[in-house]
């Protein structure tokens, strides 16, 4: 029962359940048990019984469908082709046949076992003594087994044996940890780079053509990559500098534009660029609202406005879009001044040195 | 052994076959444990069960994908039968993903079974943590099986979450995005954390097969594993009941597992295959061929991710980012607050889910053992508790889809966000305030049944002309079912052996007053017998 280890009373145990004793009502044991229509009628009994073969019946007609479903429904040809739509009407008759069939296969054996636990098995409740979780003198005598253990091991005994094992145990495991060092690298500085250059071309996703700042009307927006990215192949890592260089292209009037200082030849006569990956955790921030000027990420909603350099006006984004400076070549298309003057995506441990670097260095 | 007086002649076919196995093997043993063993029959205690037949059907679902999966990120072009993928470069794993979904026979429904039953798996085992709690199934012995239960859970989660990255769509690159940026957010080793899981630099060519790795080895076999000691446990303690008539705190009344229990749980395994195989092939799941192959650039609006990562999403969509101040610090480095902070009430819920039952034990001074189960009434803080931990976790869950209920509903989305960030901070507090009190008036309707009885709607004119209403006083098993509950008292603080009431002591006691202030006691047989002589003192008045 309750254990008194530290010899202090425990009162409520003691109170409640004395308290309990007195005042509380007497258990009127198990309630009188009415039969079952099938336990007193054989009529109903074997009724249920038919029930239940039928259920079984019904589970065999549903792997039957399965079968039909699987070789007797032909799906040839090529899917969601706007040319030929029956393969695809064929594939869904196939999927819809293949799952009914698997359904009435399972619901048959499962409410058939049900029906038949609850109709004919006994339903006569039973009862059965707990146990201790464990007996008391188990308790003592496991805690003598393991104090022998220990004592003949002599561990106790032998600190310097002890200790020493300690060391090598804890040393150990530290080699294979030490292993998955090889994971990935540690040079972060890759985080704040991207193929954006002086007087590389500003190409459209995904058709990859430059743009000249000529087509780019008012209110319009752009999805752009650099154009070298064009000539990276997927081994080379095309998807993770794209992850960095996107960047989103908008024309504003550019009265309409706050520009501080140091950013003043960063815009085209009101064309600006920012980096399209969310400072927030990094998702592509797709929707542009040319009314506001906000961009709107879909993921998390951080929401950053356009006109006033990117800054966060709504939504768990902490940091403004870095803006990538551009202006146009000789033959009047986009291309970029430099690349951005801060590291892109979501923020990291590293990120404020970077960009400090990074601004001493441009 | 061998010169035993009455050794065991097999008559019977059963006993033939029982003593080739038992003098082989010995399963005897197993057998006398289980052949007959009682469980009790609820129709609450179902849901840990529907968990352990979704786990079941996941593995034997995603041991057939794993025939057809390709868990690479070499990229392919595209040339199987989805006419408007044809001729696109993509990763091989979201072209076999394709593959399974199209030109694999069946394998677009084993795909959907699979996904299905993920989904309900969580479902399930969050149902099935409610019940545990309300019921406080928890308390002593089981309060390491709870534990173990809420790693299944964490465990749940993380292999929905690998699982969901695997076919490389552009949903699940986003997931996977989202991820990095967390992971990116952690001071100091973040970065590193990053690169050490992609192989470097987002996405890399790495990260799928790891993820592969993870999903159908590393996180099953701990699930497995832990679904073992869950159920050895389970057998150890026997299960609880509901308090009734008959029912003790030393016994175990229900079915015997042979027959009808086994018959029971045996039949609703191949009920709830089917209740999936329906979903799977009537209702489309993750349909990836919509997506894409991931790629940084686009992303769709409306985006949601699985329901059971909601709540850390929307967790990260509640907190301002720049409101009232900037919440990034370069302090030693940066550190991404407006990330870090959404994580903490995940954390804090986790945490006091993990240590309830220490917390109540403490509290309540309550160390007995518990097999007889707890209406959730009759707890009311506990059940309150639960409610408001339940309210917290569904606005997270409710921030995960603002967008979505913005559009859906025609309203601003920032005044969504606004609603839920309020609602973040008291909702809980609310609701907790409102379910204990309607637990407490349920306790007080449990009251009046027992010492008024219940109203039959027969009304009677007595000979002076009063009209009443006859009310039916309770049998003695429906009224047992009513007055058979521990209420425990608030508990004040004590001073210990050394007579000295130490400040943890009165901690303790507040919070003990917090619990136990507001109390509906059961009904006593003296309270029962003041009530009947008051009835008939008014009857005879008259």
């Amino acid at each position: 029962m309750a254990s008194h280890r530290d010899g202090a009373p425990e009162p409520s145990d003691a109170v409640t359940t004395s308290q309990q004793e007195q005042e509380q009502f007497p258990n009127p044991g198990l309630p009188h048990h009415p039969p079952r229509l099938t336990d007193v009628d054989p009529r109903r009994a074997k009724k249920a019984e038919r029930q239940v073969a039928w259920l079984f019946v019904l589970s065999i007609l549903g792997s039957i469908l399965f079968f039909i479903g699987f070789f007797a429904v032909r799906v040839d040809g090529d899917f969601y082709d706007v040319m030929n739509p029956d393969p695809t009407s064929q594939l869904r008759l196939q999927n819809f046949l293949l799952g009914l069939g698997v359904t009435f296969a399972m619901f048959g054996i499962g409410i058939g076992i049900v029906h038949w636990a609850r109709t004919l098995m006994p339903d006569h409740e039973l009862v059965e003594m707990r146990h201790e979780v464990s007996a008391e003198e188990d308790r003592a005598d496991a805690q003598e087994i393991v104090e022998t253990v220990l004592d003949e091991s002599g561990i106790k005994r032998r600190p310097l044996i002890r200790n020493t094992l300690i060391g090598a145990i804890i040393l150990a495991p530290l080699s294979f940890i030490t292993l998955f060092r090889e994971l990935g690298p540690i040079d972060t500085r890759v985080l704040s780079h991207t193929m954006w250059d002086e007087g590389i071309r500003l190409v459209r996703d995904p058709s990859g053509t430059p743009i000249r700042a000529a087509d780019v009307t008012l209110g319009s927006t752009y999805h752009v990559l650099p154009e070298n990215l064009l000539e990276v192949s997927h081994q080379d890592g095309y998807l993770e500098e794209k992850a960095k260089a996107v960047v989103l292209l908008m024309r504003l009037k550019p009265e309409e534009l706050n520009v501080s200082a140091d950013r003043e030849d960063w815009n085209y006569d009101g064309i600006i660029a920012y980096s399209k990956v969310c400072t927030h955790v990094g998702c592509p921030i797709a929707l542009y609202e040319q009314r506001t000027h906000h961009l709107l990420c879909p993921c998390h909603q951080s929401t950053f406005d356009a006109a006033n350099e990117c800054a966060v006006i709504f939504g768990p984004a902490a940091h403004p879009l870095p803006q990538l400076p551009i202006t146009v070549d000789s033959d009047g298309y986009l291309i970029a001044r430099s690349d951005f003057h801060e590291p892109v995506g979501p923020a990291y441990w590293e990120r404020g040195r970077q960009k400090k670097e990074m601004a001493s260095e441009a | 052994m061998s010169n035993a007086v009455n050794e065991y002649k097999p008559a019977t076919r059963t006993g033939h076959i029982a003593n080739f196995v038992d003098s082989r093997v010995g399963m005897s043993g197993i057998v006398k444990e289980f052949g007959r063993k009682i469980f009790p029959d609820h129709w609450s205690f179902m849901f840990g069960e529907v968990a352990l037949y979704c786990l079941i059907i996941l593995i034997l679902s995603g041991t057939y994908l794993t025939f057809f999966f390709n868990p690479t990120m070499d990229t392919v072009v595209y040339d199987g039968s989805y006419v408007p993928m044809h001729g696109v470069e993509m990763s091989g794993a979201y072209a076999s993903s394709l593959n399974i979904s199209f030109d694999v026979r069946g394998g677009l429904f084993m795909r959907q079974v699979h996904h299905w039953a993920a989904l309900l798996f969580v479902v399930a085992i969050a149902v099935h943590m409610m019940r545990v709690f309300f019921t406080g199934a928890f308390r002593r012995p089981r309060e390491l099986n709870w534990v173990v239960g809420g790693t299944l859970f964490v465990l749940a989660m993380a292999a929905g979450f690998t699982g969901y990255s695997l076919p490389d769509d552009v949903l699940s690159g986003n997931g996977l995005r989202i991820i990095d940026g967390v992971m990116k957010a952690i001071p100091l080793v973040g970065t590193y954390l990053s690169l050490f899981f992609f192989g470097g630099e987002f996405p890399g060519h790495m990260v799928i097969g790891r993820l592969y790795t993870l999903h159908i080895m590393i996180v099953p076999a701990l699930l497995l594993l832990t679904v073992a000691i869950h159920l050895f446990m389970v057998v150890v303690h026997k299960h609880t009941q509901y308090p009734g008539p008959g029912r003790t705190e030393k016994n175990v009344v229900g079915f015997p597992v042979g027959p009808v229990y086994a018959a029971k749980a045996g039949g609703f395994f191949f009920i709830v295959f089917g209740i999936l195989a329906l979903l799977a092939s009537t209702t489309t799941i993750n349909a990836i061929w919509n997506y894409g192959p991931y790629d940084p650039s686009p992303v769709q609006a409306g985006t949601q991710p699985d329901w059971y990562i909601g709540w850390v999403d929307g967790a990260l969509r509640l907190m301002p980012g720049a409101w009232p101040w900037h919440w990034q610090l370069e302090l030693g480095g940066t550190w991404v607050f407006a990330v870090l902070l959404p994580m903490i009430p995940a954390a804090i819920l986790l945490g006091l889910f993990f240590t309830w039952p220490w917390i109540e034990r403490w509290v309540t001074r309550d160390n007995r053992e518990h097999h007889i189960l707890d209406r959730p009434r009759n707890a009311p803080f506990r059940t309150g508790a639960g409610v408001a931990g339940i309210t917290w976790y569904a606005i997270m869950m409710m921030a995960a889809s603002s967008d979505l209920i913005a559009t859906h509903f025609h309203v601003a989305f920032n005044d969504v966000l606004y609603v839920l960030r309020f609602l973040f901070i008291f909702g809980p507090f609310i609701t907790f305030e409102v379910t204990r009190r309607i637990c407490l008036a349920l306790q007080r309707k449990d009251r009046e049944l027992v010492l008024h009885g219940v109203e039959t709607g027969r009304v009677v004119q007595l000979p002076h002309g009063e009209y009443i209403e006859v009310h039916e006083p309770l049998d003695d098993y429906a009224r047992y079912r009513l007055v058979s509950f521990n209420s425990p008292v608030y508990e004040p603080a004590r001073p210990n052996a050394k007579g000295k009431v130490t400040q943890g002591e009165k901690v303790r006691g507040k919070i003990s007053r917090l619990f136990f202030e507001d109390r509906v006691a059961p009904v006593t047989p003296a309270e029962l017998e003041a009530a009947h002589q008051h009835h008939e003192l008014e009857a005879s008045k008259h």
